[in-house]
């Protein structure tokens, strides 16, 4: 299963991790980003057999603040998404890493997970002013 | 985002909010918290037990001398009959277009002495309004904030917390909409029955450097209760279940009292105030457009701004909306240019560019029991 240290990062706070099982890219939110999303009471996923691009918009968060966008962290076809969100919209902020991941993408190029994040640049990341203003 | 330029004011809690873990944000100039733990969890507790609000922010003016009864009769639609000492209404400051300069709740304290808790955001413009108001009328008008805090106490265990108080027994039997003045905790206080939740409750007004201590106490003694501190963030997903107005997003001085569905503060009868004819010719025209509360059908967030139409044609926006976590819906309020619609008609709300099905509803949304 994905953990904060086996993940990478975008800008945008989305992980995602390269699953040696399934071949597929698994994509979440950062415990960062649930936390500043708060509460999630509503996540629209996108369709399973849809092509994304890198940083495309592709779903949506909705914690009872407001309306956060996910953006795929690297490009592919979405191959599964998590149907248990529909029933517990709130599995992200109690499991992001885990049982909150939000759909999985069957990367069409594997050499963009290297432009994400590694934990500590992400981390470091999050300690300069371009975290507070990027993406969520 | 806070202007980093700009000094946020702080309320006499702001320490206490700190110190218990408080998410903070600027709230027109105030830093405030958000929330403690989480909004829903907030939200939850003044529906089942008992909330804590910081509301000190809100801006209180006291109107005193002879005449002090007289001049609240010319600016308000509601018949100052009902403010004998010991009661409170809420009601709305009107421009000559019948328009909301803001909406308050006014309490009788003796019969030469009222008392009025306004909006933070509107403060100056009601400080000019009803200052441009007094004529020669004998009153004396004074600001009693930011001397004085204000701790609301919400929820079906707040009752239960002001017994638990020695000077605030009787307080704590009071029915909706009264108010009391007295010396507890060792200090000055105000209570007054009212709150922004849809549930019993009580708001308390102290002098400032009391506030800690009374927080404290009320925390302290509330534990077995279930007494919690609240944020902002409960306090609206409450207040709009409840279908109480956001003064700046539900009312604003181009609607009126009539288009906002508060016609009932309004006395026709009760003699001359202003905005009353602009009013009257309201009702006899009728109107152009009505708040209405709006809940979605299908799964999805409404947010304030979205469009609404009806039967394919545009008909208003949104002016406040949400997640409602007691119903477990998405719901709003808005103005729609379609006075007739009834509860179960079917209306669309874009929702970032998809059209979701929703239907008109009875407000409030929630009512407790």
């Amino acid at each position: 299963m994905p953990n904060p240290a086996s993940c990478r990062y975008a800008r945008t706070h989305e992980w995602a991790w390269s699953s040696e099982s399934d071949g597929l890219v698994w994509v979440g939110l950062s415990d960062h980003a649930q936390k500043e999303i708060g509460d999630i009471v509503f996540v629209d996923t996108p369709k399973i057999g849809s092509k994304v691009s890198a940083g495309q918009a592709v779903g949506v968060v909705e914690s009872v603040k407001a309306a956060f966008d996910i953006y795929a962290p690297v490009a592919g076809e979405v191959a599964a998404v998590n149907v248990e969100i529909a029933k517990d919209p709130a599995l992200p902020n109690r499991s992001p890493y885990d049982e909150g991941w939000l759909f999985k993408l069957k990367p069409s190029d594997p050499a963009q997970m290297k432009k994400l994040l590694d934990q500590a640049a992400y981390e470091a990341f999050l300690k300069t002013d371009a975290a507070a203003h990027a993406g969520h | 985002m806070m202007d980093s330029a700009a000094v946020l004011r702080e309320t006499p809690l702001v320490a206490r909010h700190k110190a218990l873990g408080a998410k903070m944000v600027d709230f027109h100039g105030w830093t405030l918290p958000i929330y403690y733990s989480g909004i829903l969890a907030e939200h939850e507790t003044v529906r089942r037990a008992c909330g804590l609000f910081d509301v000190s922010h809100m801006a209180q003016i006291e109107v005193s001398g002879p005449d002090a009864v007289a001049f609240w009769q010319n600016l308000i639609p509601t018949d100052v009959a009902k403010l004998r000492p010991g009661k409170a209404v809420y009601t709305h400051l009107l421009n000559e277009r019948g328009g909301i300069v803001d909406d308050l709740i006014v309490s009788g304290l003796a019969l030469d002495r009222t008392f009025a808790v306004v909006n933070a955001a509107t403060t100056e413009k009601d400080w000019t309004w009803i200052e441009a108001h007094r004529g020669k009328l004998r009153v004396d008008l004074r600001r009693r904030s930011p001397e004085r805090g204000i701790i609301a106490v919400q929820g079906p265990n707040s009752r239960a917390l002001l017994a638990k108080e020695q000077g605030l027994e009787a307080v704590s039997r009071m029915g909706r909409f009264e108010a009391w003045e007295g010396r507890v905790f060792g200090t000055d206080l105000f209570v007054s029955t009212t709150g922004y939740t849809g549930e019993e409750g009580f708001e308390i007004m102290a002098p400032a450097p009391d506030l800690p201590r009374i927080w404290d106490a009320l925390l302290d003694r509330g534990a077995a209760l279930g007494v919690k501190p609240c944020g902002l963030g409960a306090r609206d997903t409450l207040r709009l279940e409840a279908g109480y107005l956001l003064y700046g997003q539900d009312a604003d001085d181009d609607h009126s009292s009539l288009e906002a569905g508060y016609g009932w503060l309004v006395d026709w009868d009760k003699g001359e105030f202003i905005g009353k004819e602009a009013l009257m010719r309201q009702k006899k025209e009728g109107l152009a457009r009505k708040l209405y509360g709006l809940r979605l059908k299908e799964a999805g967030i409404p947010r304030a701004g979205a469009a609404v139409s009806i039967g394919g044609r545009a008909a208003g926006s949104l002016t406040s909306a949400g997640f409602s976590p007691t119903l477990k819906a998405g719901i709003g309020l808005g103005y729609l240019d379609r006075p007739g619609l009834k509860p179960g008609d079917a209306a669309a709300v874009d929702i970032r560019g998809r059209s979701a099905a929703a239907e008109i509803v009875k407000l409030p949304f929630y009512s407790h029991a």
